[in-house]
């Protein structure tokens, strides 16, 4: 195969901060290849300087077809056919798939004519079997749909790279498949696809090539034939993690929340559940499933229509989340960006703020001591690693934001917490490091209801998993039982 | 073509058209004197200033900015060009230019302040409406320029028929000023390349940056524009008001904002249509002439325009949540 783009010694630092190390990396045209790291490991700087966005330090070449690019611009990468697809899709909402895909005609100072852009947006379309409306506005689809335009936008451009920045964050397991699919129809026109992801099971199943990188520096490019997803989460955190499922509890332990035929029309239905003192429960199933919505209902958010709430045994009506908060009931959200953080407020003032009634102090104004009290203690309890409790959540890292949800739950007191999805966009070293704390808190007796659509993280850290699927509960598993591919089966079923 | 058709039953300008087509039917029975092409054309006079305006802030909101000075520049420039042409002897080409050129100007200044400072461009322009009205005052003493040039009294107009009793239908400048600024809007919009960056850099500022528009020159172009119409617009004000009053123009912004708004232009950026705008003002102007010809109390009209202002915002909301919770919906079921 003919090799495309060649990187050569490529270091880049920014300011104190070595981004990369001495970086090589190659990719063939047709191939599909891997970056693979955790966040901060120099994946998006690596992507910066191939679309031109940063130049290398000195010392670094970098040769697209053999020819070697002094000055590489972005309007040059991408005349040379690298396509970058940003993870936010750098899409117009406010226009038409047509126009989006055909952007490009877009440009200049002329009068437009509506024909080309159809014409060019429908060919794109084809050239990959994708079909779209054309005149949708992009609003309208649905993200899987959006990043088919990305792409079909990025094929327009006569792309011979195409780099997906973690394609794969927010589409289900059906949108990956189609995605992975879409993947093969680019290779077979010989375009070269990198993709940076996290999610390293879907990864492997189609690259050819995996090149990892770990603290700006490369591990290695390895055979994706021969690569698994423990050996890469090792190589690209350095450490080694064991994966064993959870022992089942030993004494009964009282309840402390149950549900009896809880409905709620259009999202769940006849839900019956029990999760006691120190347990885990994982709920899985496909997005859509309604086991989002059950949460919400638990944390008062969503009234159900029929069926019962037991908490401690007493049947209670959750009229808003404050009355679960009450309740001894926390929920950490999925969408810790626009639900969880305030992420432009200082982490101190985060994790202080479910609880910041406790805080006051005299004239009921907040005691300054207090709240350092407390978020000193969270802090450290759940290493979280910080500059200062005054910087803003939005500077940390996923696994550090995620930790600060946390504490600004167990903050509250609770009896029982409600993870929807924790560990989305997250590194693998962070996840278990989410995982190691969960475990912990669920030893001193928090009872736990752990929601996830990855099914190895339900698996390997819950005591029992129910699978939801179109509102119903349709099993119910015990992972020191059976495994992991029958629990797999049961939710793709 | 039918698809065509009943995508458009469900666009806001639809239901908005809708709307003023009852109001029209309404008013033509409950008056005397609303349905006569007398009172189409002295409405058409009467709004074409904030018409006129409404196309060029369109233009600005659908870039994801928001310009509330124009009223100021307007002011400037038709202080600047009517003060010239009682000096000089500069005929059409010298008001127009200067009154325009003034306008551009300020625009471009505006839009290089909003690109430059990064600042919401509705806190960089309401300030500049104070600096501009400031200088206005300061350059004309807040006196009046009473007495115009016989040929501008006299303006420009044309006899296109005329009713039973013979009275003439006249087509004024006013008319062909509003009638060019849509049309200009228009074809800025939807039949340029600029147009569509100017909609993509209000629908996703950070995509249009990466894809190479140029957010610098697109602002200038957007609210140069709207400097452009200001300008013009200051003309036809001037002739059918016949004197320049600085003070008298300031304060009509948010008319036009509502005239914008209310044709379902986003406040957000990126949408907002020529059509939705003029029907907008439109429905406007239809209940403040209605209001008048029965005989309502002036004081209750500008409660009844802020009733349906608020009446059309909050539908516009309701039916974009609603279109994204269905949207959601599909989502689910799919998955």
């Amino acid at each position: 195969m003919a090799r495309f783009l060649e990187l050569r010694n490529i270091s880049k630092r920014f300011g104190g901060v070595q981004a990369l190390k001495s970086v090589d990396l190659d990719i063939e045209a047709g191939e599909v290849h891997c970056l693979a790291g955790e966040n901060g490991c120099g994946k998006s700087t690596l992507i910066k300087i191939i679309a031109g966005v940063h130049p290398p330090d000195p010392g670094g070449t970098i040769l697209i077809d053999g020819e070697e690019q002094s000055g590489l611009t972005p309007a040059e990468s991408l005349r040379r056919g690298i396509q970058v697809i940003y993870q936010d899709l750098s899409l117009f909402p406010n226009m038409t798939v047509a126009e989006n895909i055909a952007i490009e005609h877009q440009r200049g100072v002329r009068l437009l004519r509506w024909g080309p852009v159809q014409r060019i947006a429908r060919s794109a379309m084809q050239q990959i079997g994708v079909s779209l409306d054309l005149d949708r506005h992009v609003s309208d689809l649905s993200i899987a749909e959006r990043q088919l335009v990305a792409i079909c936008r990025a094929s327009a451009n006569e792309a011979r790279l195409v780099i997906m920045d973690e394609p794969t964050a927010s589409l289900t397991r059906r949108e990956v498949d189609a995605l992975l699919h879409l993947t093969l129809e680019l290779k077979r026109r010989s375009v070269a696809v990198v993709f940076v992801s996290h999610r390293l099971d879907e990864v492997l199943e189609i690259a050819e090539r995996v090149t990892v990188l770990q603290n700006g520096e490369k591990r290695g490019t390895f055979d994706a034939r021969d690569m698994t997803s423990r050996r890469l989460g090792e190589l690209m955190t350095g450490r080694s993690f064991e994966h064993h499922v959870m022992d089942p509890l030993g004494a009964p332990t009282p309840p402390v929340l149950s549900v009896r035929g809880l409905s709620r029309s259009g999202d769940y239905e006849d839900i019956s559940l029990s999760v006691r003192e120190g347990e885990i429960l994982g709920i899985t199933g496909r997005l859509g499933s309604g086991r989002t919505e059950l949460a919400l209902s638990l944390f008062g958010m969503h009234r159900p229509d029929r069926g019962e709430i037991l908490v401690a045994g007493r049947p209670v009506t959750l009229h808003s989340n404050r009355e679960a908060i009450e309740h001894g009931i926390a929920y950490l959200s999925e969408d810790r960006l626009s639900l969880g953080l305030v992420m432009e407020q200082p982490i101190a003032a985060n994790v202080a703020v479910t609880v910041i009634d406790r805080l006051l102090g005299r004239l009921g104004l907040v005691a300054a001591d207090a709240r350092q009290d407390l978020v000193r203690h969270w802090i450290g309890e759940l290493g979280i690693k910080i500059g200062s409790p005054d910087d803003a959540v939005s500077t940390l890292s996923g696994g550090n934001q995620q930790r600060v949800g946390l504490a600004k739950w167990l903050a509250t007191g609770p009896k029982l917490l409600i993870l929807d999805s924790p560990t989305v966009g997250v590194d693998v070293g962070a996840k278990d490091g989410i995982y190691r704390i969960v475990r912990r808190l669920a030893e001193a007796g928090l009872a736990v209801i752990l929601i996830s659509d990855e099914i190895p993280e339900v698996f390997y850290n819950s005591h029992r998993v129910l699978v939801m699927r179109e509102g119903r509960i349709t099993g119910e598993f015990e992972p020191h039982r059976c495994e992991e591919a029958v629990l797999q089966e049961a939710v793709d079923a | 073509m039918r698809s065509g058709l009943r995508a458009f039953a469900r666009t806001h300008e639809a239901r908005l058209l809708a709307v003023t087509v009852l109001l029209f039917v309404f008013l033509s029975f409950a008056t005397r004197n609303f349905f006569s092409i007398q009172n189409g054309l002295d409405l058409l006079t009467s709004y074409a200033f904030p018409g006129m305006l409404a196309a060029g802030l369109v233009v600005v909101i659908v870039a994801g900015g928001l310009d509330i000075s124009f009223t100021a520049v307007a002011s400037i420039a038709q202080f600047l060009a009517v003060s010239a042409i009682g000096r000089y002897d500069l005929g059409w080409a010298g008001l127009c230019g200067i009154a325009i050129g003034s306008g551009l100007l300020l625009g471009l200044l505006n839009a290089i302040l909003v690109t430059w400072l990064r600042i919401a461009s509705i806190i960089v322009t309401i300030a500049m409406l104070n600096v501009y009205y400031g200088l206005l005052m300061f350059l004309s003493h807040g006196n009046s320029i009473n007495t115009l040039p016989g040929w501008y009294i006299d303006g420009l107009s044309w006899v296109i028929g005329a009713d039973a009793h013979g009275n003439p239908y006249i087509l004024n400048m006013q008319i062909l000023g509003l009638g060019l600024s849509f049309l200009l809007t228009w074809l800025l919009l939807n039949r340029t390349t600029t147009g569509r960056q100017l909609r993509a850099l209000g629908g996703n500022p950070e995509a249009a940056k990466r894809v190479g528009f140029s957010t610098l020159r697109l602002n200038m172009v957007a609210y140069g524009y709207m400097g452009f119409t200001a300008g013009l617009a200051s003309i036809v004000e001037a002739q059918v008001a016949g004197s320049v009053v600085p003070n008298m123009l300031v304060g009509r912004e948010l008319d036009v904002l509502a005239a914008v708004v209310l044709g379902g232009a986003s406040l957000l950026g990126g949408i907002g249509s020529v059509s939705g705008t003029f029907i907008g003002l439109a429905l406007l102007a239809m209940v403040h002439n209605g209001l008048i010809l029965l005989g309502v109390s002036s004081f209750w009209i500008d409660c009844v325009t802020g009733f349906v202002f608020l009446t059309a915002v909050a539908t516009i909301a309701w039916e974009r949540r609603r279109q994204r919770a269905a949207i959601r919906r599909t989502i689910v079921a799919a998955a």
